[in-house]
């Protein structure tokens, strides 16, 4: 994974609550078996409708995006954090995320940034006049143009994965000896599992 | 005296394999659960990596997600193509990796062949006190045996065929607390409706839901997965009930169960897992089982429910401006104007299956209202999919089969169906379904599609009515 440690550029004035994984990414597009190429089916039944922010030139390719409460709720599907990636989006800044999807975009180096619904505002605001937005996990900060600075807390372990493009799979492999004498006690303990 | 803890607390502390300075644990998984649509990029990813399955003993495959529910075989027991390509692929690719690694797998013509959260806990796979996972949000329905259970990506589903573990935060424990009597006509799904409907679908987020009170207590084990089913509808991480004498009777004798001696050192293993007097729960709900009526959704959201007695609400009767505004556009979606009697809504298609609502107790449930009666002729379709192989075998002997299709019900093979519409079963745009599934998400049913989540008894009373339907009307007076 690619390490990510600042995201700065335009941010997409989504917005919305709820927002849950089968409106990122519809079933159908689920069939594949690549990572791959789930861009063009992001956000598809908001893109049916008109002057919705995707299809907004004001906005395109911008690499954060903004949305409202429960962000990423619904099916575990990672196909999520891959569409939003494949379409270019690094951090998704919200008041809230669903468990599952926040450590799918962790895996996938897309920062999942919480702040409260106020910042969200002035954010939303700041993005629909096109102006930049900076997020930085150094600092663990929002920031942008206007001398508007919010900071936000991430979990030290996902913070440390994103910073470093850590390969968790990797670290956990290298405790093999710890897990070996786990599955041995626990043989002796409960030999039906 | 150790201090006292609670069922979540226990269980993981009991799958602690190491801690890290910064608080993330190495937890342990007892049981994988695998399906097609969320593992070919993690076995792929494990090829490129020179990796391999470590625990593929605690591994089971099957297929559910893409199969269609028609017929598989042909006269003569051959097995029939799959139109789709892509689904082809798909399921070929389940195939071929699972057995690769050693992995258990139930094929899709095989008569324990099912919806992996049917499966599980059929089969006496789930167990008590257990880790389970599977990358799907779903997987809370096996806490409804005291596992502790939970959804995962596909990069956790690679992590955890690597190496049997998952790097974790441990959540909050929230207690739902359901005492007193339920009312003639309601059903475990409107238990959980209410709920969701009660606590928001981010209510539960950060926690691990426990269901507590007599109402979870006195509930069958199909009950119980109804519920727990749905906690992720809530936002909980999952959702847990303590594993008592209901939940061993469910378990003693299934296949992957273990037996003889193992079975009595699990018991009492199980019975010490329960939550000990005076444990804190960091977040407490209480509801009064007296209140919760036979409920329905009205919106896109789960937690967008109503009693079948109510109408649809007026968007601007909520406080939240952007709730005001979803609530607006949810409306829109639906085709429905507030004010409305949510009994005065007719319905175009009737699902009767999905992991929340297609075990024997559901179509029992359901063939009950059904029997002697018929399917509208205003309805489009009305489907039964049946959560196994198993279930459709055991509806089929006790003659629920004939009780369907008399009534101008189809009655499928097994499998997730119309609750996602990634196989061929799809409501048709604009069209609005009585289902029992969990999600009522915009297109969650296919392109267009309007759900209202109903009990499979609510779903039959929609189908024979042609409307949603109070199924109290259709079933007389309380006995």
């Amino acid at each position: 994974m690619k390490p990510v440690v600042q995201v700065k550029g335009v941010a997409i004035p989504f917005g919305r609550k709820n927002v849950d994984t089968d409106v990122i990414i519809p079933a159908h597009y689920l069939k594949t078996i690549s990572r791959s190429g789930l861009g063009r089916g992001a956000f598809e039944v908001v893109r049916r409708e008109p002057d919705n922010v995707f299809d907004d030139p004001r906005y395109a390719g911008g690499p954060i995006l903004i949305a409202g409460d429960n962000f990423g709720c619904g099916s575990s599907r990672e196909h999520a954090a891959w569409a939003l990636g494949d379409m270019g989006i690094q951090a998704v800044i919200a008041p809230s995320y669903s468990d599952i999807f926040s450590g799918n975009a962790v895996k996938n180096g897309i920062v999942p940034v919480v702040l409260p619904q106020e910042a969200i505002d002035r954010l939303m605001a700041v993005a629909a006049e096109g102006q930049p937005v900076t997020v930085d996990l150094e600092t663990c900060t929002v920031t942008t143009p206007y001398q508007d600075r919010y900071s936000f807390t991430i979990d030290p372990f996902r913070r440390d994965c994103l910073m470093h493009g850590l390969d968790e799979i990797g670290l956990t492999m290298a405790q093999g000896d710890a897990i070996s004498a786990y599955e041995a006690k626990i043989g002796a303990e409960r030999g039906w599992v | 005296m150790t201090e006292p803890k609670t069922l979540y607390a226990k269980i993981w502390d009991a799958h602690v394999v190491d801690t890290r300075a910064d608080g993330t644990a190495l937890i342990y998984i007892d049981r994988h659960l695998v399906h097609e649509v969320t593992s070919p990029q993690a076995f792929e990813g494990l090829r490129a990596a020179g990796r391999t399955v470590r625990r593929p003993d605690l591994t089971l495959a099957v297929p559910d997600h893409n199969l269609p529910t028609t017929a598989r075989t042909d006269a003569k027991g051959a097995r029939l193509p799959i139109a789709d390509a892509e689904s082809a692929a798909q399921l070929a690719a389940l195939a071929s990796n699972a057995p690769a690694a050693g992995i258990r797998y139930i094929d899709a013509v095989a008569a324990e062949q099912g919806i992996v959260h049917v499966v599980g806990p059929e089969q006496g796979f789930t167990l008590p006190g257990t880790t389970v996972v599977c990358g799907d949000s779903h997987t809370s329905s096996h806490g409804a045996l005291g596992a502790l259970a939970f959804g995962i990506g596909t990069s956790e589903v690679e992590h955890v065929l690597a190496t049997q573990t998952l790097l974790l935060q441990r959540a909050k424990a929230m207690e739902v607390r359901v005492d007193g009597v339920l009312g003639h006509g309601v059903t475990p799904k409107d238990v959980i409706l209410h709920i969701i409907g009660r606590i928001g679908a981010a209510g539960g987020t950060g926690h691990v839901i426990e269901y507590t009170g007599n109402v979870f207590r006195e509930m069958s084990v199909e009950g119980r997965l109804t519920v727990a089913n749905m906690s992720i509808e809530a936002g909980a991480r999952a959702g847990l009930m303590a594993p008592d004498d209901i939940t061993f009777a469910y378990l003693k004798g299934r296949p992957m169960a273990p037996a003889g001696a193992e079975w009595d050192k699990a018991v009492a293993w199980w019975r010490t897992l329960a939550t000990d007097p005076g444990a804190a729960y960091d977040k407490v709900v209480v509801i009064d089982a007296a209140e919760i009526a036979p409920s329905l959704t009205w919106g896109t959201s789960p937690e967008d429910v109503v009693a079948i007695t109510g109408v649809v609400p007026d968007p601007m009767s909520f406080a939240d401006p952007s709730k005001q505004a979803a609530a607006q556009k949810s409306l829109d979606y639906m085709g429905l104007a507030a004010g409305t009697r949510m009994q005065d809504v007719a319905v175009d298609m009737i699902f009767i299956g999905s992991c929340t609502n297609s075990r024997i107790e559901d179509l029992r449930a359901a063939a009950d209202v059904v029997r002697g009666r018929h399917v509208a002729d205003t309805v489009h379709q009305a489907l039964v999919v049946p959560g196994s192989g198993l279930v459709k075998r055991q509806a089929e002997a006790e003659g629920l089969d004939r009780v369907f299709v008399e009534a101008g019900f189809e009655w499928r093979e097994p499998g997730c169906s119309m609750c996602l519409a990634m196989n061929p079963d799809k409501v048709p745009p604009g069209m609005r379904c009585a289902s029992t599934s969990n999600r009522n998400f915009v297109g969650r049913q296919g392109p267009g599609a309007r759900t209202h989540l109903v009990s499979p008894a609510m779903a039959a009373a929609a189908a024979v009515t042609g409307h949603l339907a109070d199924v109290r009307d259709l079933m007389g007076a309380a006995a």
